[in-house]
């Protein structure tokens, strides 16, 4: 006990990382991730085949290779980002990929009348997009965007071997020192996680049921 | 993409601002290239005897990269056929009539959708020996990806077999088929079937998480590229290390790339066969796109 | 049809690479002469040395990513001064090089590994201090490193020692001996820690980083990689006094151990062995041995 007491204020520094790079990387992947849908559907084809293109990519990538291009191949081209900015691009160009796709299918999901309906009384792509299409969309992707949401949680872990002092570098650090605590380090660890992953499993689930659609 | 539902068909009008538009995009894609290419040549990064490296049979870069990659593949297949009986286990578990089955399957499936993979493959590896468990870097990945991905997998099966129209379950009950039966002889094979893309697409998922096999050790591909990059550092200093990161990161994305076209095909070709299969084409609960499970 | 394009064209670019021979094509080199097998070896019963020398074979624990020390070739086989101290103590137990199972140990599961038997011994860096001596016992010292600095060729900010680093990015290894020394006697530096130290090096390359601290010998063996990037301070601040991990209270064993460094101290194949390893990288000729602690 007196362990986790002594390390308490590294924890808690390491948890607060966690959380804000979460927070940060999951901002830009929601707001790259809806363009990129929105681009997805669009009725200019070098869009969509540009978003095809990055889906499929990002989607078929390690996270840890994204992290490596990112910290390291950036500078290649004279471009460099400090570690934890370069986390943060990382996990947010990564995670948009998977919330286009979330995104896509609530598009998709959303029945073809509506958009008719828009069409029909002379709404143009883009309106009925804003006004009709997305924001009932986004109703039906609240399940989907929260796993998204909560993978992204558990992803950030990777840029521990990116210099950055988050939960899963300070587990590597604790357990380093203290070979006789291991147990209680993961311990400390994983409640961190569970501590952001739990609450936002329990939010989702309310709002889902909040803004769900009868159909 | 037929008939488009959100935009009309595009007029000559609207075609001609289409066309511009995507000669302008075609452009500022170019250029985007252009630039990132003039940037590498400038710090020589386009050196063809720095790519070399990645064909050179002298190097012993090829054959290294080749055998990590089996590696990889090895953990990633292996994990897969556990963690997909586990899976099936653990939802059947889920779906149980008795509270004392139910609680504590459902309570491992949350455990270890909650943590990271990261932290499950490093507890294997540096707590059970505590215990007095002994594993391998090999068996500690394989093992890792196995509990993550059964909690995952479990939850797929789950929406799968709850997708099944209630008539199939029904029918069954009533030609007199017992619980067991019922699901091992009627759901479980129609959900299966439907579920073989999502089963495809989360192969991919743990080919890629197959890299985080770098915390304990053990030489997958993203592992055998950074142990080149150690070992040429003190040789060649760092003339190869941007080359045998690209070449690794391309091998992950031409296999994973291939498995996901095979993950559409069998989807299709599933589609096609709708007619001979009595469910609904399946909506996850959580997941609306089938192939979009695992990030 | 597509797809078959795609592959010729890779193919051909594949084989164009080839013709175009890198520079890397030399490096596998001719593996280091093995040490001369002891032709009698007879131990007293009971023995760990008894143990090993009737079974044949041995299990040893070495660092899988220490340029000059214990690195790993592309063919998948440990190379470094670690490495030949290893070979040396079993060429004395009549065990040949090929008999022995090489495991990577990082700094996390050494003294774990000794502890549960999965190693019979650990040769990795290992530096010897009072707090491991209560769980495993040392022989040696065979080596002595002392910390220091690297810094980017010319050193534009001046950083002469450890004092210097202060409000600087200095970048080291996570759960490494100097990263524990910037803490506790520099808390002025900003650490900035990786998990491998080809990972410092890019980043200091890249000027992410400031300095790269850590044993002299490694960043020695970086230097010579990339003579026109970086230099190294050479002013080494700590004592680092490596040892060989064995299991706790196994004072036969040790004193073997011990007697068979000395008797490599005199007959030079401890110099040889740094000469062919850590010498060879680093273009430093063979050091005095330190004294064997016999505690």
């Amino acid at each position: 006990m007196q362990f986790l007491i002594d390390n308490f204020p590294l924890l808690w520094d390491a948890f607060l990382t966690t959380l804000s790079l979460s927070l940060l990387a999951g901002v830009l992947a929601l707001v790259l991730g809806t363009a990129l849908a929105a681009f997805r559907v669009s009725p200019i084809p070098p869009l969509r085949g540009l978003s095809t293109f990055y889906v499929e990519t990002f989607r078929n990538t390690p996270l840890t290779v994204v992290f490596f291009f990112i910290i390291f191949g950036l500078p290649q081209i004279d471009f460099s980002v400090g570690f934890f900015t370069g986390s943060v691009l990382a996990v947010g160009l990564y995670t948009a990929a998977f919330v286009c796709e979330a995104v896509r299918s609530g598009i998709n999901a959303v029945s073809a009348g509506q958009a008719e309906a828009s069409r029909a009384i002379g709404l143009t792509f883009g309106q009925s997009l804003r006004e009709v299409v997305l924001p009932q969309a986004f109703r039906s992707v609240v399940p989907p965007l929260g796993n998204v949401w909560i993978a992204m949680v558990k992803n950030t872990s990777i840029a521990a071997g990116f210099a950055v002092s988050e939960l899963t570098a300070s587990m590597q650090r604790l357990s380093n020192a203290n070979a006789g605590e291991l147990v209680l380090v993961l311990v400390a660890v994983v409640v961190g996680y569970m501590l952001i992953t739990l609450p936002s499993a329990y939010a989702i689930s309310r709002v889902e049921r909040r803004v769900a659609i009868l159909r | 993409m037929s008939a488009p539902v959100l935009f009309d068909v595009p007029g000559p009008k609207a075609q001609a601002r289409i066309r511009i538009g995507s000669a302008v995009g075609a452009l500022v894609v170019l250029a985007i290239v252009g630039f990132v290419l003039l940037r590498l040549a400038g710090n020589d990064q386009l050196d063809p005897q720095r790519w070399a490296v990645l064909f050179d049979p002298a190097s012993g870069v090829p054959q290294a990269l080749g055998e990590a990659l089996l590696r990889t593949l090895q953990v990633a297949l292996v994990g897969m056929v556990f963690a997909t009986l586990l899976g099936l286990l653990l939802a059947a578990g889920r779906l149980s009539d008795h509270s004392w089955v139910r609680i504590p399957v459902t309570t491992v499936i949350e455990f270890f959708r909650a943590i990271p993979l990261l932290v499950v493959i490093f507890a294997l590896f540096f707590i059970l020996p505590s215990f007095g468990i002994r594993l391998s870097a090999y068996a500690a990945l394989t093992g890792g990806l196995v509990l993550y991905n059964m909690a995952v997998l479990a939850e797929i099966f789950r929406a799968g077999i709850m997708s099944i129209d209630k008539g199939q379950r029904e029918a069954a009950f009533g030609i007199g088929l017992r619980k067991s039966q019922v699901m091992t002889l009627v759901l479980l094979p129609q959900a299966v079937r439907r579920m073989l893309p999502v089963l495809i697409a989360q192969l991919v998922v743990l080919l890629k998480d197959s890299s985080l096999g770098f915390i304990i050790g053990y030489f997958e591909l993203l592992r055998q590229a950074r142990s080149l990059v150690e070992f040429f550092i003190p040789r060649f200093g760092d003339q190869y290390t941007f080359q045998l990161y690209v070449g690794a990161g391309l091998i992950y994305i031409i296999v994973n790339v291939l498995l996901s076209q095979l993950a559409k095909y069998v989807e299709r070709r599933g589609r096609r066969q709708k007619a001979t299969v009595a469910t609904e084409p399946i909506r996850m609960p959580d997941e609306n796109a089938p192939t979009t499970t695992g990030i | 049809m597509r797809i078959t394009r795609y592959a010729a064209a890779v193919a051909a670019a594949g084989i164009l690479m080839t013709a175009c021979s890198s520079e890397a094509g030399d490096t596998v080199e001719e593996a280091a002469e093995a040490p001369e097998l002891a032709e009698e070896v007879d131990f007293e019963a009971g023995t760990t040395m008894a143990e090993l020398a009737e079974a044949g074979s041995m299990t040893v624990g070495t660092k899988f990513d220490q340029p000059g020390f214990g690195l790993r070739n592309p063919s998948g086989v440990p190379e470094g001064f670690d490495v030949e101290i290893a070979k040396i103590i079993a060429a004395e137990l009549g065990i040949a090089a090929e008999d022995i199972t090489w495991t990577e140990t990082v700094s996390a599961n050494r003294e774990q590994f000794i502890e549960n038997d999965n190693v019979d011994m650990v040769v990795a860096t290992y530096t010897i201090n009072d707090d491991r001596k209560q769980r495993i016992d040392f022989a040696g010292p065979y080596y002595e490193a002392g910390q220091d600095i690297m810094v980017a060729e010319g050193n534009p900010l001046g950083i002469e020692g450890p004092e210097d680093l202060a409000g600087k990015n200095v970048c080291s290894v996570e759960g490494s001996t100097p990263a524990e020394e910037i803490r506790t006697n520099y808390p002025e530096a900003q650490l900035t820690l990786f998990d491998v130290y080809s990972k410092c090096a890019d980043a200091l390359a890249n000027g992410q980083v400031d300095a790269v601290t850590t044993d002299n010998v490694i960043l020695t063996g970086i230097v010579a990689g990339s003579p026109d990037e970086f230099d190294l301070v050479g002013n080494p601040f700590t004592q680092e006094p490596y040892g060989i991990g064995i299991p706790k209270g196994d004072d036969e064993f040790r004193a073997f151990i011990n007697d068979t460094l000395e008797e490599a101290y005199e007959s030079g194949a401890w110099a040889e062995a740094w000469d062919e390893t850590a010498g060879a990288i680093s273009g430093t000729d063979a050091p005095e041995p330190p004294a064997v602690d016999r505690y």
